[in-house]
């Protein structure tokens, strides 16, 4: 599937693309196509996101900053950069160390490691949560240790990248993980040979090499990290000011009849939702070869 | 070979991370007098003013500052689960005494009768349930009679994890005591009626709220007062009336102090203050301002108080043998909800 | 392959670094991922059969579960269909904004469930943009389980399209030219030359749709309405459960979903290896 596994293929293709039309519906037909798509795509995507925008518009300026700079939203956000700065670089160096060892070696159990990398994507959030209340809440197995011992860990920062964690693991190894298989081993082979240490053959070679893919995995990573709601929502224990994220401060702006004020909140997190697809959309289209290995999640 | 820019972009990346480890380290150590108030969810508006006042008063006579009062809210069974769980509450302001019951007997970090150590059985204010109807009440909805007509959709949330629907449950359960005369097969009819008639049922009182004010869906809210009056107060009294009905349930939201927290975080004087603080004539003016029922009514704005309209009350206590029994018998697994409740569809 | 090689736990490689890669991995997996699951099957075991067996099968637990796994293959098989006609919009015409659309079918991955979730409940409230519209009609959607698919088909629809994306741009012209040449209609070539090779692919992004749908909770649970018995998804049943002290009961039905949809990936796997072996890359 990735061209540059298949250089060859890769031009026969190009070619032959240029002699094709003589397949194709009637134009009647992609019309009808492309006005289903469309129709669908608004319903379902465009709308939610208008609403969001019009939503915290709704009663001006004023009462947007007003929602926005009200201290308990600021603890909010600075808590969900907080959670993401320190989930993200840890799926990071997990992430490579991952793709390192599965791409570039064989070895027995390689396809169950693939699988359990995986497992937190059909996780439903929820249980990503209840888990670490069941490790560490009070009653959970942990409990009375962390409590004799004076260590808060649910319904404080540490669940709250505890969660986010687990629900971000695979992220970034599975972007880089296809993307260092097509790549092969050859250059790093030849650095070694040549006398490269191997930290400066990882640094200098490896890396730069897969430098985009890991910065969409980054990418996704991070926009999970910050949205996550569901298992950070079991873990937080709702202190305003202290332990709730921006989503959750969202869902109880929603409840406090605030409406106004929770979609002012949700348009900043719709904000980075569309930072991330447009940084995801200029990658693919300027280093769309390097990654198409990764084009699946 | 590297990309100057991925290089710079990384390096920053690092000590981005490295520094925000060191800072929430250091934010957690540095220790400052803050009380964590765990409550249910029709509070916030009530514990928003309260705050501000007694911390003004506390700063103004001691040299050890409070800086902050942090609220929980949420249903208040669920609430009651996460203090158990291990949430480091320095006072509960819960929506009943079973809830904290549950906290006293799981946690061990509160005494089993820890009911007793505060006036009118730990609860400086009242409430109780009124019903809350689209305006010019289009489906005549007069009393709890009324509700279980084919048609009428009620709105409650779930008495599995929202204090307010316990009280709910029970209120209705106690009108139909006295209707039916007492008669168990009449009174199951009818709650599996209303029960029937309920469309959505939320986990907590505010998201219950949400559903019939914001979304439009039902015909009565089962609500308490004080959310019934913060709803006109919020959206208008042209949008919707008040019914009071004939017969209805003294709710008595209770406070404790949680003494296994607060010895730990050295914060028990605030603590005790806070809950002292609202029985005070102050804090008992706000209470009304914020339409719960004063236990005091003559420290409080005669104006908010002729809100409150006269209503038949009967207690927990009098009616079901207290939370210790209603608990088990109305909401425990396989409970009267349990065997009533079969949605239509 | 590895098969016929005598016994080697891996290949020898010039390569560096194993060591540490694959512990640090191994390390960072088994604590964060493997020791709290395993801590949730424990609290699971610890019921006791005769009480698994009282949860699973009461008729709460039954009804949250078919409603989750029967939205969420409803709401899997709009986006199968919807997502495969995007894919083929997407990859074989010519229209303004195309580049835009193709970029805004990710929104679901980066856009918050919660943010979702408020956003399509405000939208089909009975008094919303699209609620007030079918409301004459006396049809819902929010706060019935119709509201449940909208949201699952939200959150689902990339993983679809995404997946069949790359399949059909790859696609030979040669097939489908000889095809026509020959004179079969569209209609025939579309069933018998360019659906087979994309058939893994669309059924990949449907597993993935369907076990993303399953589990989902943010976007659900605020345009549900919660109904139990009705609308309530699985996944707020556990956050019930865990909220009523029902540690146990959460646990089990939390290891019920998980065992599910793990065996919903490796299906996918396995679809995956198998078209693998008969397309050549999938």
């Amino acid at each position: 599937m990735s061209d540059a596994a298949l250089p060859l293929k890769t031009n026969d293709l190009a070619t032959r693309r240029d002699d094709r039309r003589v397949r194709g519906e009637s134009v009647a037909v992609q019309i009808l196509l492309i006005g289903l798509s469309l129709a669908f795509l608004l319903l379902f995507l465009l709308l939610p996101l208008i609403t969001v925008f019009v939503e915290a518009g709704a009663r001006g300026w004023e009462a947007y900053k007003a929602a926005i700079f009200e201290p308990d939203a600021v603890a909010a956000i600075r808590l969900t950069l907080l959670v993401a700065a320190v989930a993200v670089p840890f799926n990071i160096v997990v992430g490579i160390a991952a793709a390192w060892a599965i791409a570039k070696f064989e070895f027995r159990g390689k396809n169950l490691l693939i699988s359990l990398i995986d497992l937190p994507f059909s996780v439903s959030p929820v249980i990503s949560g209840l888990v670490f209340v069941l490790l560490f809440g009070a009653q959970g197995y942990f409990g009375a240790w962390l409590k004799a011992h004076d260590v808060q860990i649910i319904f404080a920062l540490p669940g709250l990248i505890l969660a986010t964690v687990f629900v971000t693991f695979p992220f970034v190894a599975r972007e880089l993980i296809p993307h260092m298989q097509s790549l092969g081993s050859a250059d790093e082979e030849a650095a070694l040979t040549l006398g490269a240490s191997p930290w400066r053959t990882f640094f200098s070679i490896t890396l730069p090499n897969v430098k985009w893919s890991l910065f969409y995995g980054v990418l996704l990573c991070n926009a999970r990290a910050m949205g996550e709601f569901g298992a950070v929502a079991v873990v937080s224990g709702k202190i305003r000011g202290l332990t709730n994220t921006m989503p959750l401060h969202v869902e109880i702006l929603y409840n406090e009849y605030m409406g106004a004020a929770a979609f002012a909140v949700a348009s900043l997190l719709a904000g980075l939702a569309l930072v991330t697809l447009a940084l995801k959309t200029l990658l693919e289209w300027r280093f769309g070869d390097a990654i198409a290995a990764s084009r699946r999640h | 070979m590297t990309h100057p820019l991925f290089r710079r972009l990384l390096r920053a990346g690092l000590v981005l991370g490295a520094f925000s480890l060191c800072f929430g380290v250091v934010a957690g150590a540095r220790a400052q007098t803050e009380l964590l108030n765990v409550s249910y969810d029709p509070t916030r508006e009530l514990y928003r003013d309260i705050n501000a006042a007694f911390i003004a008063e506390w700063n103004a006579k001691n040299a050890k500052k409070i800086t902050t009062i942090r609220q929980s809210h949420g249903g208040s069974g669920a609430q009651a689960r996460t203090v158990i769980d291990g949430l480091n509450a320095d006072v509960l302001t819960l929506a009943l005494a079973g809830d904290i019951d549950a906290v006293a007997e799981r946690s061990k970090k509160l005494p089993l009768d820890w009911q007793k150590r505060l006036p009118n059985n730990s609860s400086p204010y009242t409430s109780t349930i009124v019903f809350l109807v689209r305006k010019g009440n289009p489906k005549a909805i007069k009393d709890w009679g009324d509700l279980v007509k084919p048609g009428v959709q009620i709105i409650t949330p779930n008495p599995k994890t929202s204090g307010g629907a316990r009280w709910n449950y029970l209120a209705a359960w106690a009108y139909a005591e006295k209707a039916f005369n007492k008669d168990d097969a009449k009174i199951r009819d009818y709650i599996g009626k209303l029960l029937a008639n309920v469309p959505v049922l939320d986990t907590g009182a505010r998201g219950a709220t949400t559903t019939f004010t914001q979304r439009g869906i039902g015909d009565v809210f089962l609500s308490w007062e004080n959310e019934a009056f913060l709803a006109l107060k919020e959206f208008g009294a042209d949008k919707f009336d008040i019914v009071v009905p004939s017969l209805s349930i003294l709710a008595e939201p209770p406070v404790a102090v949680v003494d296994g927290n607060v010895d730990a975080k050295g914060t028990r004087a605030e603590a005790q203050a806070y809950l002292d603080f609202l029985y005070t004539p102050k804090a008992q003016a706000i209470i009304a301002k914020n339409f719960y029922r004063p236990r005091h009514p003559e420290n409080a704005d005669p104006k908010d108080i002729a809100n409150f309209p006269k209503v038949e009350l009967v207690t927990i206590d009098g009616a079901f043998g207290g939370w210790a029994k209603a608990q088990p018998t109305h909401f425990g697994d396989g409970g009267t909800f349990d065997q009533l409740y079969k949605p239509a569809r | 392959m590895a098969a016929t090689a005598p016994f080697r736990w891996r290949e020898p490689s010039v390569l560096p670094g194993f060591g540490l890669a694959l512990g640090l991995t191994l390390t960072a997996l088994s604590l964060v991922v493997l020791i709290p699951l395993a801590a949730l099957f424990l609290k699971a075991a610890s019921a006791g059969p005769a009480d698994i067996w009282a949860i699973m099968t009461s008729p709460r637990t039954l009804a949250a579960l078919r409603l989750s796994f029967l939205g969420a293959l409803f709401a899997a098989s709009i986006n199968a269909i919807f997502g495969l006609i995007l894919a083929w919009v997407l990859v074989r015409y010519e229209f303004p904004g195309r580049r835009l659309i193709d970029a805004a079918v990710d929104l679901p991955f980066a856009l918050p469930t919660a943010v979702a979730g408020i956003a399509l409940a405000a939208i089909y409230a009975p008094n919303g943009w699209v609620g007030s519209l079918l409301a004459p009609f006396d049809i819902r959607i929010a706060y019935t389980p119709l509201g449940v698919m909208v949201a699952l088909i939200f959150i689902g629809l990339p993983f679809v399209v995404r997946t069949v994306q790359p399949v059909l741009e790859e696609l030979q012209d040669d097939v489908e030219e000889a095809a026509a040449l020959l004179g079969a209609s569209r209609l025939r070539t579309i069933f018998t030359v360019i659906l087979p090779p994309v058939l893994p692919a669309l059924l990949t992004g449907f597993v993935l749709a369907f076990a993303r749908a399953v589990g989902e909770y943010g976007s659900v649970i605020f345009i549900a309405g919660n109904v139990p018995m009705v609308s309530e998804i699985a996944p707020l049943l556990i956050v019930i459960k865990l909220e009523q002290f029902d540690y146990a009961g959460a646990a089990v039905v939390a290891t019920l979903m998980l065992l599910i949809s793990f065996a919903l990936i490796l299906s996918v796997n396995l679809i995956q290896a198998r078209a693998r072996r008969r397309f050549g890359d999938v």
